[in-house]
């Protein structure tokens, strides 16, 4: 059963310290901000976080790197021009960081969520990130083995949501969030509206509510768009 | 792959700027081509790029037939590219989950992606994502797996660094990107042909600008052939 409720409070209360959370979004686009603003008010703290950055400026996933809640971070682009919180945190030796390239990064969440023990890749052969990690030649061509990553949450911003957990994502914020949703133990997702089962054409749901257990009505959350069909 | 690569050697008269460099890349996209373009200079391809080329742009974060950067009531922050620029979409666009969105590429679906690099070798290996320096964060997003998933990687790239080195070499000893990955160099003075298969270890030069083959060879510190 999917839990809905109005409280990011609520929902992400139980996540214990040390947990592995998965947080979707690219850039801002698709972050989670009230689920992770949530998350920063819980006072959980030691997490493992996989995200594709390491925060913009100081809101969302900065705040809970810059509240020093994040002992490990698992992303393909840390810095950026506004990273300033992650970029302190690096440089005091008070983050760990495992840079992944992002296709991989995408392909071991992917991978978590199909039941896929490893898979081989061909990106980051030869390269300083593939380093001390098996290699294997098929073909002619060289492949490097990955794994999966798997996580006790997954925090996602998708657009809309029906009572059964259905989700549509918008536009380029899609991004992670079907990937994670699949990945994680629990996944929380944050909807601008929650619409009643049968009012989502089945055809167009992106996310199955399978693989959603709590959802989040935050109706800032983004941005409503009356002539978008369902 | 284009009408060029089978032409014989030109020296054209003057170096070519960024904006005319992204022009004779343009030039060279085959009509109704899957094209990535690469953060910074690669952007610029786009605006040389004819209504009718038929060329539908990829953007690594999960769209097919991004349109041209968002201005003003157009601005959408659910609708971004790579660089995390807002723009807009054309009609025909699709959007893709990341999985999704890197799969078409490392499956070998896109044709042509274009990057810049700090250093590309003989034999088309990459270097593109990290100078090495201590104390610098690393960063490499895409640059992986954009590197080895098109059929044709583009470099475009001034030839020489500024103190004078050339970004051509035998080796690259800067952290590599990708291992044999890049096609074709396309540089300020001069247009390379690669043969990732390695060959001789020379490589083809398709066309120079504003410098001879003679005094494009002192430039570079490899065997070169004129196509």
């Amino acid at each position: 059963m999917v839990m809905i409720t109005e409280s990011a409070i609520d929902a992400v209360a139980d996540i214990p310290d040390g947990a592995t959370v998965l947080i979707g979004g690219f850039g801002p686009a698709g972050q989670p901000v009230e689920l992770i603003e949530a998350l920063v008010a819980s006072g959980t703290r030691d997490l493992t976080v996989v995200n594709n950055n390491a925060g913009n400026g100081d809101g969302g996933l900065a705040a809970l790197i810059g509240a020093g809640r994040v002992r490990r971070i698992i992303c393909s682009f840390p810095r950026q021009h506004d990273s300033h919180q992650f970029d302190a945190k690096y440089r005091a030796g008070e983050i760990e960081l495992e840079l992944v390239p992002q296709g991989n990064l995408a392909e071991r969440i992917r991978a978590a969520g199909a039941g896929i023990g490893a898979f081989f890749t061909p990106t980051g052969y030869g390269t300083p990130l593939a380093e001390g990690k098996e290699v294997r030649e098929i073909d002619g061509r060289h492949y490097v083995l990955e794994l999966p990553i798997r996580a006790d949450y997954a925090l996602v911003k998708a657009h809309r949501a029906d009572e059964v957990g259905n989700l549509t994502y918008r536009k380029t914020a899609r991004n992670f969030g079907p990937i994670m949703a699949a990945a994680a133990t629990t996944t929380i997702v944050q909807v601008h509206e929650v619409v009643p089962a049968g009012d989502m054409d089945p055809e167009v749901v992106v996310t199955p509510g399978i693989y959603v257990d709590r959802v989040v009505v935050v109706p800032t959350s983004s941005t409503p768009e009356p002539e978008e069909g369902q | 792959m284009s009408s060029h690569q089978t032409t014989s050697f030109v020296e054209g008269p003057t170096r070519l700027g960024k904006h005319e460099l992204a022009a004779l890349v343009a030039a060279d996209i085959p009509h109704g081509a899957f094209v990535n373009l690469g953060i910074g200079q690669p952007t610029l391809v786009s605006n040389y790029l004819a209504p009718d080329s038929g060329v539908t742009l990829h953007t690594e974060n999960g769209m097919l037939g991004m349109g041209p950067e968002a201005h003003g009531d157009d601005v959408d922050l659910d609708l971004i590219n790579a660089g995390k620029i807002p723009v807009t979409e054309l009609p025909g666009a699709s959007y893709f989950h990341h999985a999704d969105s890197f799969a078409m590429m490392r499956g070998g679906h896109l044709d042509i992606c274009v990057l810049g690099a700090y250093q590309v070798s003989a034999r088309g290996d990459l270097a593109n994502w990290h100078t090495g320096e201590p104390g610098s964060i690393p960063a490499v997003g895409g640059a992986m797996d954009l590197a080895i998933g098109a059929k044709d990687t583009f470099v475009m790239m001034t030839l020489l660094t500024r103190d004078g080195k050339s970004k051509l070499v035998d080796a690259c000893t800067y952290p590599l990107t990708g291992v044999r990955c890049v096609s074709r160099i396309y540089t300020d003075v001069a247009v390379f042909l690669v043969d990732r298969a390695g060959g001789d270890g020379s490589v083809l030069v398709r066309e120079t600008h504003g410098v001879t083959f003679e005094e494009l060879e002192t430039l570079v510190p490899l065997p070169l052939r004129r196509a």
